[in-house]
């Protein structure tokens, strides 16, 4: 789960790591009886989307007075933000971050994830604080420095020190940025986040250190841990077909091309994406259907897949195990009578009971194209699509 | 021969007298040698009972006492499965095959942690189970596609292995055994370590290995299989046309930081002398050709 950069500096403050002052905002008024409340000569306005690149795509900009504040919280306001993380079509922005803006001595990089290889918390520090973390990785990967964290000990502040130095910071800096990292280690740890990044953390030239951004996401199989987090959970962010689909034991990613799939298991559907595009086409979206099939989960399905004006066949693909054929037969021809399918429809069923699931298929009098395994499925669907 | 487990294996349920355990252990008592392999539950409280006629105990400890049990099937819920993993660890117990999904990261990392220094295999989360076709059923897969034979399998997706397994099995190859390794990002064995074992099992005479996007697994093992592998093997990664940042489905299954990606994964395995199908209605014709 993802949460916006207000509600990430939130949680950090409370784990004694020091962000700009700021308030969040929903309208241009809130926004100027922020910078208002806040005083001072330099604000920052930015945009609260779920993510990255922000500031290259217009949404953040400093404000040196209030008229200002006011003209950027009314530009920002309702714009449609494209990042690279949000593909072409961007996001409107519908929330605004207005803080104090800070004197920068430095930017520096920290970001904590699960690192799959060791099986523990990886923190990773860079000089290259502001930049793509990503670019830093694959031009200077030696400026990335790496600490192992032991799960049971956690990170000590004589190691967040060590690292601290090794990104070129010094002495009284360095005591900081040690409390600083060990302090967003915890916030981390306690809270199962899975992502915990500060690009930039930035040195004042006072010697503060402090987190300018802050981005946290969270393992959606701890969130049950974490009701006052799951509160934070934004459903403007995310995708309303991906958000209907879940409500219905449905896992649906959509994506740009034009046929939809409908595939129990996560690895069988995404073979079968691989499988389309192998044909010539490409997939409309990942839908993993799970162990259920229920006539109601292959409905609902049927339904997501034909909003999506882009699909000109669907493909179903099920290798029952568990799950019998001929149950998923009737749930198929069940759904295809409720939903009444307007782009053709290639089934290629195999596993248990598979004899009478073809039977009743082929016995129901609805046009279903049966296939016999998925390279005669994926050839079936793109001619279909191309009718 | 095969590999993990076999008709000798002596299985305990932990979270029998749940819906899922109850069912799957029903169906696997019943998969050849089951009834044989099969001693054992595991449920906290309800020690004394029985489901199926295979007695219930309150502890792995007391199970494995009493019975003899060596490798535990887990189907407790996720708040609960990675401390069920550690009881099993403590108690001994040599395979222990975790099939909760939805288990948290953390837990696992703590698991992970107390397992340092243990001879216990862990197999999961997430994941179908392991299954020796003609002895012993250990998970969520269906029994009647298997067939004995010198093919091992090894694979991080349930469905995906069945499709696999019934093209093997439709072509005449058999399988020695077939691992589901599951999705997680932090879990038991990884591809490396199925497939040396494997490779030193005098049965298998070839591999598939079913891979995905997400972390660098299948390169780790490619490295290794450039270098020591003496069996043919097939592969296939899922997920070419995944978007990055997005998770398909499997909790470990994204392109994060354009790493993880099937290009790289495919590339790694190439270079390694594996036999690698972009399309997976192939992979048997693959492993096929590739035995001769």
């Amino acid at each position: 789960m993802k949460i916006h950069e207000y509600q990430a500096k939130e949680i950090l403050n409370k784990y004694g790591v020091m962000t700009p002052r700021g308030f969040p905002c929903f309208s241009v008024d809130e926004a100027t009886a922020a910078a208002d409340r806040l005083g001072g000569e330099v604000w920052v306005v930015k945009a609260q989307i779920h993510a990255g690149g922000r500031g290259k795509g217009g949404g953040v900009k400093i404000a040196s007075t209030t008229d200002k504040v006011e003209q950027y919280a009314s530009e920002i306001l309702g714009m449609t933000l494209v990042t690279h993380q949000t593909g072409p079509e961007g996001k409107e922005v519908k929330r605004l971050l207005i803080e104090e803006g800070m004197d920068i001595a430095k930017e520096l990089y920290v970001g904590i994830v699960v690192d799959r290889g060791t099986q523990r918390v990886t923190m990773m520090a860079s000089s290259e604080g502001g930049m793509e973390i990503e670019q830093v990785a694959a031009d200077t990967p030696e400026k990335i420095h790496k600490l192992s964290v032991d799960p049971v000990d956690g990170l000590h502040v004589s190691d967040a020190r060590a690292l601290a130095e090794k990104i070129g910071l010094e002495e009284d800096v360095k005591q900081n940025a040690g409390e600083l990292l060990v302090a967003l280690y915890q916030a981390f740890w306690d809270t199962d986040a899975s992502l915990a990044e500060i690009n930039p953390m930035i040195v004042t030239h006072a010697n503060q250190v402090v987190a300018l951004d802050a981005k946290m996401n969270f393992d959606d199989n701890a969130i049950y841990r974490h009701p006052d987090i799951k509160e934070l959970r934004d459903l403007d962010e995310e995708d309303p077909d991906e958000i209907e689909a879940s409500k219905f034991g449905l896992n649906y990613i959509a994506l740009d091309g034009d046929i939809g799939c409908l595939v129990n298991g996560a690895g069988l559907a995404m073979a079968t994406m691989d499988i389309i595009k192998l044909y010539g086409s490409s997939p409309a979206n990942f839908l993993d259907v799970g162990g259920g099939a229920t006539t109601e989960q292959v409905t609902e399905a049927f339904k997501i897949m034909l909003k999506n004006s882009n699909v000109k066949a669907i493909l179903v693909n099920i290798f029952g195990g568990i799950m019998r054929c001929d149950v998923v037969a009737e749930g198929l021809v069940n759904a295809a009578r409720e939903v009444h399918l307007t782009v053709p429809l290639v089934v290629r069923l195999e596993g248990t009971n598979v004899d009478r699931g073809r039977e009743i298929i082929a016995a129901s009098g609805i046009e279903i194209i049966q296939a016999s395994d998925m390279a005669d499925a994926a050839e079936k669907v793109v001619a279909a699509s191309r009718r | 021969m095969s590999i993990l487990i076999n008709k000798e294996s002596r299985v305990l349920t932990q979270g029998i007298t749940g819906k899922t355990g109850t069912f799957h252990t029903k169906h696997s008592v019943e998969y050849a040698f089951g009834k044989d392999c099969y001693v054992a539950g595991v449920t906290p409280g309800k020690g004394g009972g029985n489901v199926e006629g295979i007695p219930v105990f309150d502890t792995v400890a007391e199970a494995c006492e009493k019975t003899g049990a060596n490798v535990s099937v887990i189907y407790v819920p996720p708040p609960f499965a990675a401390a069920a993993i550690d009881e099993s660890v403590n108690a001994g117990i040599n395979v222990v095959i975790c099939i909760t999904e939805g288990v948290p990261v953390k837990d696992m990392i703590l698991t992970r942690y107390k397992m340092q220094g243990s001879e216990t295999i862990l197999v999961g989360p997430n994941c179908p189970g392991v299954i020796t076709p003609d002895e012993i059923k250990i998970g969520i897969m269906p029994g009647y596609i298997h067939k004995k034979g010198p093919v091992g399998v090894v694979s991080r997706s349930g469905t995906l292995t069945y499709e696999v397994v019934d093209q093997l099995t439709r072509l005449g190859l058999g399988q020695s055994t077939c691992v589901g390794i599951g999705g997680d990002p932090v879990n038991g064995m990884k591809h490396l370590d199925v497939v040396k074992m494997f490779n030193d099992d005098p049965e298998t005479e070839g591999v598939v290995i079913c891979g995905e996007i997400g972390g660098t697994d299948e390169e780790d093992c490619a490295a290794w299989i450039k270098d020591y592998m003496r069996k043919p093997v097939v592969g296939f990664i899922a997920g070419v046309t995944a978007p990055p940042g997005k998770r398909m489905g499997h909790a470990g299954a994204i392109i994060s930081g354009g790493k993880g990606t099937a290009a790289e994964k495919i590339a790694a395995m190439e270079d390694a002398g594996v036999k690698v199908t972009k399309n997976p209605a192939d992979i048997g014709k693959f492993m096929k050709a590739a035995l001769g």
